[in-house]
C-alpha cells in the first residue's frame, strides 16, 4: 500500500448525502477479477446521459475539476454494499482525499486498506470548502496526516479526527497482513483452546 | 456486583485473541463465506504474497452474485461472468476451500445456505465480502460485511483487526399485525432510525414481537440492518433458535449438542446491561411498507401517500427528495395503491427462503398474474427450491402465472441477467431500491412477499390486509 503523509491537490464537490456503493460503481463491473482498471467506470450512470454519452453537467465531467485528487462529498457517503471495486474506482480515478460529514463503516475500512485517505470534518466546514470548489477556479486544498489537519489558501483550517492505528497504518503503507502474521503464535495457541472447525 | 455484558460484548470478548500495544484488537473469525464476486483479487494477493489459506475448514465457498436462473446446465453467455465463476472453482481447488457450486444441491445464496446447513451457529464470528452477512446475526453470531482486502486478511490469517463497534439496542415492543411481516419491521426501523441511524454501531434486537418471530424472520431483519448503517444485528439465541439449528449438517451432534446449547444459552445480554444507544418501535403501530425513493429509508404504508414536498422535515432534504421522485416517476402526494407495476421480484438474501414463497403462494393461490406483468420467483437456495416443490409450491406460482426459477441473488443486483429495462417499475421483495440497482433506470419498489405477490396479482400495489385468500 502506498504510504500517505501529506497530499495537495484539486476539489471536485459531489456534494450530495447517502451516495452509495452502487452509484460509485455499478454491478456490471464487479464481473471482473483485476483489482486495477476501475477508474474508467466510476459513476459510471451519472456520468452519461441516457444516450450514453458524457453527461457535460455531472462534476467529473466538468473540465473545471480534470485531474482533482479531493472529492467533497456528503454525509454517510458509500453506503449499501461492501464492494471495494468502489474504492479502487476512486482511487483508480485519481481521488487520495475524500472529505465527508460521515462515511459508512465497510467503505471507510476499504478507503484504508487502499491508501485512500477519509477526512470527516463538520456538515458546516465541508458544505464551505463544497462552496469553494463551486466558486473559485482551481481551488485545492492540503492535507497534512501528520498534524491531522486541512487547509486552504484562502483561510480555512480544519483538525480532523482519525484512530491512531489507521494513522500509522497509512502514514507507514503498512501492509496489515503481515503485522497480523507477527501474532502467530498468539493466533496458534487461541485455536488450540477453541472448538473444532465448523466443516 | 459483577460487570453485565451484552450479547455483544461475550461475544467480543470470547474472541479477542490478542490485543498488541498501539493497534486494533485482534478478532478470530469462526467462519468465512467466500463467493466468487468479491474473493477473486483476495486469493490473488494471496499468491503473490506466497500466503496459504489458514483455515480452509472454516472457509465456505459458493457461487450466488451472478450465476443465471434458468435452467441448470443453461451456459453462461456472458464470458466475464463465466470466468469469474471459473476463477472461484481454481481458487477454492488450489486453496483446498469447501465449494458448493453450480451444479450443487446445497448452492444458494451464501447467506441463505449458511443457516439452513448448520454451518451458522450461535455465538460465532462469522465474515463474507457482503454487507447482508448481518443476516447471520439471527442466530446470536456477530456477522459483519468486509471488503476484498479484509476478505485476503481473514484467509491469510482467520483474523481481523477490528475496532470495538458500540452497540444499540432496539426494542421492539407490542406485536406485530396481521398481514405485517419481519420485512415491514425491518422497514419500519429504517424509516425510524435513518439510513445512517446505527452506523458504528451493532444492533441487538429485544422485546416481545422480536422473540416471536420465526427464524426465517429475524434472518430478514438482521438482513435489512446494514440498511440503516448497523456494522451488525444480532438477535440472542433461545428455543427457536435451537430447535432450527438442531439436526442440520454441521450442526454439534449427541453431547456436543447438549454443551453447545447450555454454552449458547449463557450468551443473552445480563439483564441491567448497558448498550451505548437505545431505540424503541412499537410494532403495533406498523403497516405493510412500500418505499418510493431510492434509499431504504423512504417508507410509506400502502395505504399511505407520498409525502408532500411541503411535510419534508428539513429543507435541506428537499432537493434530494426531488431527484428521488424525478427518478422515480412519482409525484408528490400520490397514494402508494395507484402506483401501478411492470414486474414483481420474490427472492433475495432478503425474502427468499421457505417461509417467504409459503407467504406469498398463499396470495398468490387461485389468482392470476395481471396481463402486463412479469413476475419471478427465485428461491434463496437448491434446498429451498426442493422443500418448495415437495410442498406444490412451484406448482401454485407457475398456475398463477408466475416464472419459477433456479436459486441464486438474481434480481437483487442485476449482476445476472436477471434485469430491469429503463423505465420498468419493479415490487421487489430484495433489500435496496438505491438507481439502477436492478438495472439502468430501474424503479425499485421494496416490500414484504405477501404484498409483492399482491402487487403481481393486482397490477398495482394494494393492501394485503384487505386481500381475498383463494
Amino acid at each position: 500500500m502506498q504510504p500517505f503523509r501529506t497530499h495537495k491537490g484539486r476539489v471536485a464537490p459531489l456534494y450530495r448525502a447517502n451516495v452509495d456503493t452502487d452509484q460509485i460503481i455499478p454491478k456490471q463491473f464487479l464481473k471482473r477479477i483485476e483489482r486495477t482498471g476501475f477508474g474508467e467506470f466510476l459513476f459510471f450512470d451519472w456520468c452519461r446521459a441516457s444516450d450514453g454519452k458524457p453527461d457535460p453537467s455531472f462534476v467529473l465531467n466538468d473540465p473545471r475539476y480534470r485531474g482533482s485528487s479531493v472529492l467533497i462529498v456528503g454525509k454517510n457517503f458509500g453506503c449499501g454494499s461492501s464492494r471495494e471495486h468502489a474504492v479502487w474506482a476512486l482511487e483508480d480515478f485519481g481521488f487520495r482525499v475524500l472529505i465527508a460529514p460521515s462515511f459508512a463503516d465497510i467503505f471507510a475500512n476499504n478507503c484504508v486498506k487502499n491508501g485512500v485517505l477519509t477526512v470527516v470534518l463538520s456538515e458546516d466546514e465541508v458544505c464551505e470548502i463544497a462552496r469553494k470548489a463551486a466558486e473559485l477556479p482551481n481551488y485545492e486544498i492540503g492535507v497534512d496526516l501528520e498534524q491531522r489537519k486541512v487547509h486552504d489558501e484562502h483561510g480555512f483550517s480544519a483538525t480532523f479526527p482519525i484512530d491512531e492505528f489507521t494513522r500509522q497504518c497509512l502514514l507507514e503503507g503498512l501492509d496489515d497482513i503481515g503485522l497480523t502474521l507477527q501474532h502467530e503464535s498468539d493466533i496458534a495457541a487461541y485455536e488450540a483452546r477453541r472448538s473444532r472447525p465448523v466443516t | 456486583m459483577a460487570e453485565k455484558f451484552t450479547l455483544f460484548d461475550k461475544i467480543w470478548n470470547e474472541h479477542v485473541v490478542c490485543v498488541p500495544a498501539g493497534r486494533l484488537p485482534l478478532l478470530y473469525i469462526d467462519l468465512h463465506l467466500v463467493h466468487e464476486v468479491t474473493s477473486p483479487q483476495a486469493f490473488e494477493g494471496l499468491r503473490v504474497a506466497g500466503r496459504k489459506v489458514r483455515q480452509p475448514q472454516r472457509t465456505v465457498a459458493t457461487v450466488d452474485h451472478n450465476i443465471p436462473t434458468e435452467p441448470r446446465g443453461t451456459p453462461i453467455t456472458d464470458p466475464i461472468a463465466a470466468r469469474q465463476i471459473q476463477t472461484l472453482q481454481q481458487n477454492c481447488k488450489d486453496f483446498g476451500v469447501p465449494l458448493f457450486d453450480m451444479d450443487s444441491s446445497d448452492q444458494g445464496i451464501v447467506h441463505v445456505i449458511g443457516p439452513e446447513l448448520g454451518l451458522t451457529q450461535p455465538g460465532m464470528t462469522i465474515v463474507c465480502g457482503d454487507s447482508h452477512t448481518s443476516t447471520h446475526g439471527a442466530f446470536g453470531a456477530l456477522a459483519f460485511g468486509i471488503g476484498t482486502s479484509e476478505v485476503e486478511h481473514v484467509l491469510a490469517t482467520q483474523c481481523l483487526p477490528q475496532r470495538k463497534p458500540k452497540t444499540m439496542q432496539i426494542d421492539v415492543r407490542g406485536r406485530l399485525g396481521e398481514g405485517v411481516s419481519a420485512k415491514d419491521l425491518a422497514l419500519g426501523v429504517i424509516g425510524q432510525i435513518g439510513i445512517d441511524g446505527a452506523t458504528g454501531h451493532v444492533i441487538e434486537y429485544t422485546g416481545e414481537a422480536v422473540r416471536g418471530l420465526s427464524m426465517e424472520s429475524r434472518m430478514t431483519l438482521c438482513n435489512m440492518s446494514i440498511e440503516a448503517g448497523a456494522r451488525a444485528a444480532m438477535i440472542a439465541p433461545d428455543e427457536t433458535t435451537f430447535a432450527y439449528v438442531k439436526s442440520r449438517r454441521f450442526a454439534p451432534r449427541e453431547r456436543d449438542w447438549d454443551e453447545a446449547v447450555a454454552r449458547w444459552r449463557a450468551l443473552a445480554s445480563d439483564p441491567g446491561a448497558q448498550y451505548d444507544a437505545v431505540a424503541e418501535i412499537d410494532a403495533s403501530q406498523l403497516a405493510p411498507f412500500v418505499t418510493w425513493g431510492t434509499n431504504p429509508g423512504m417508507i410509506a404504508p400502502v395505504d399511505g401517500c407520498i409525502p408532500e414536498l411541503r411535510d419534508l422535515k428539513m429543507d435541506a432534504d428537499r432537493p434530494a427528495v426531488e431527484r428521488m421522485l424525478e427518478y422515480m416517476g412519482l409525484e408528490p402526494g400520490t397514494r402508494i395503491e395507484d402506483i401501478s407495476v411492470d414486474r414483481v421480484f420474490i427472492g433475495s438474501c432478503t425474502n427468499a427462503r421457505l417461509e417467504d414463497l409459503r407467504a406469498a403462494a398463499r396470495v398468490a393461490k387461485g389468482h392470476r398474474v395481471a396481463p402486463k406483468v412479469r413476475a419471478m420467483v427465485v428461491p434463496g437456495s437448491q434446498a429451498v427450491k426442493r422443500a418448495a416443490e415437495q410442498e406444490g409450491l412451484h406448482k401454485i406460482f407457475q398456475e398463477s402465472g408466475f416464472e419459477w426459477r433456479e436459486s441464486g441473488c438474481s434480481m437483487c443486483l442485476g449482476m445476472n441477467p436477471d434485469i430491469l429495462q429503463p423505465g420498468e417499475r419493479c415490487a421487489s421483495t430484495s433489500n435496496r431500491n438505491f438507481e439502477g440497482r436492478q438495472g439502468r433506470g430501474g424503479r425499485t419498489h421494496l416490500v414484504s412477499p405477501m404484498m409483492a405477490a399482491a402487487a403481481a396479482i393486482a397490477g398495482h400495489f394494494t393492501d394485503i390486509r384487505n386481500w381475498r385468500f383463494r
